[in-house]
């Protein structure tokens, strides 16, 4: 096994890059893959409760590049999935704990071992960020379909292009189908039009993401949930498979409105 | 599109719109006012050489994909129009 090293990118705080990662980590160790997620944002760590494993943490991502424990020992595995590990984040350090050639050697000890390595990147541009994105193969960045969002989208492509990444590719996350039909919401086209990168995955605004973050269960485990559908299928296209993109208009049609006006929604 | 009640712009339209503007800017790292005076100094030079429409001169931004490129209309005065004037 020599694993792809996928790190997550946004740019601007809060689009839901952390509940992205956990979702795809899901999603690919639930077809068979093994994974470990890394989580970059030292100082302010999150993927662990995302996930639900924030009670099971010993040692993190700072104690093994500072040789306090092994990196197996780091390495947390997931409650429902046996092929699913998470490499926490130091919560009372900063960034500069950790530099990118750090990233490069700890990835390069696990790559033999593992199919996936993907690193929850923090917001910014700066130390964290760098760190985040100098051990990867590829680098999804997440957005939002709005103004801010798509403008800090813009930077971290442009960053990625003079860094010389290939292979870049957007996410573009909670849309509304809605009111992106009554044209209060920039569609996916539109914001592909803006970015110019390659589109891998369009996940609807669903109100079962926050109820997966609230349970610690990523909501790609749910069968029924249109987003984690949507996360399934960005994981099966991340494995080189071709995957149409999931009609979203679907959830909006008349019907759906006449049941929410009647409140049974 | 207009919204039939206000017959104002969508809001999804202004967003495109205005990052359009914002997103070219950024990449390029030109403020519009630079871009005018790019502009003035353009129409000096150009016009030591040779005569041009300068009220109609054009500079513009324009992106393709992922690459910025400058665009210049500059419209020369016709000899006939001067030799006429």
């Amino acid at each position: 096994m020599t694993a792809q090293v996928i790190t997550i990118s946004s740019g601007k705080g809060g689009v839901g890059k952390t509940t992205t990662v956990a979702n795809i980590a899901v999603a690919l160790a639930s077809d068979g893959a093994k994974v470990v997620c890394i989580d970059g944002d030292i100082g302010l760590r999150n993927l662990d409760v995302v996930m639900g494993l924030e009670n099971r943490i010993v040692y993190d991502i700072v104690d093994v590049i500072e040789g306090r424990c092994k990196l197996r020992q780091a390495m947390i595995r997931d409650k429902h999935l046996s092929e699913l590990y998470l490499i926490p984040a130091a919560q009372t350090r900063d960034k500069n704990s950790v530099s990118p050639s750090d990233m490069n050697r700890l990835c390069d000890e696990l790559r033999p071992d593992v199919d996936f390595i993907l690193i929850d990147s923090p917001a910014g541009i700066e130390r964290g960020f760098r760190n985040a994105i100098a051990p990867a193969d590829r680098v999804l960045v997440v957005t939002n379909p709005e103004v801010s969002a798509v403008r800090d989208a813009d930077r971290v492509v442009g960053i990625l292009e003079a860094e010389e990444k290939r292979q870049t590719a957007l996410i573009i996350n909670r849309l509304n189908p809605a009111l992106v039909k009554q044209h209060d919401m920039l569609s996916a086209e539109d914001v592909l039009d803006l970015l110019g990168i390659r589109l891998i995955g369009i996940v609807p605004e669903d109100e079962g993401v926050i109820v997966g973050s609230n349970r610690g269960v990523p909501v790609a485990q749910d069968g029924k949930s249109r987003a984690g559908q949507a996360f399934r299928n960005i994981a099966k296209r991340i494995r080189g498979e071709d995957v149409a993109f999931m009609d979203l208009d679907k959830q909006s049609g008349l019907w759906n409105r006449i049941q929410k006006m009647a409140g049974r929604k | 599109m207009m919204n039939w009640f206000s017959g104002r712009k969508r809001s999804a339209d202004s967003a495109k719109e205005r990052l359009q503007l914002v997103l070219i800017h950024d990449r390029t790292d030109m403020s519009p006012a630079e871009l005018t005076s790019l502009k003035d100094e353009l129409i000096q030079v150009i016009s030591r050489h040779v005569e041009i429409d300068v009220d109609a001169v054009q500079i513009d931004l324009e992106h393709d994909g992922r690459s910025q490129r400058l665009v210049a209309d500059i419209p020369l005065r016709s000899m006939t129009r001067r030799r006429a004037g």
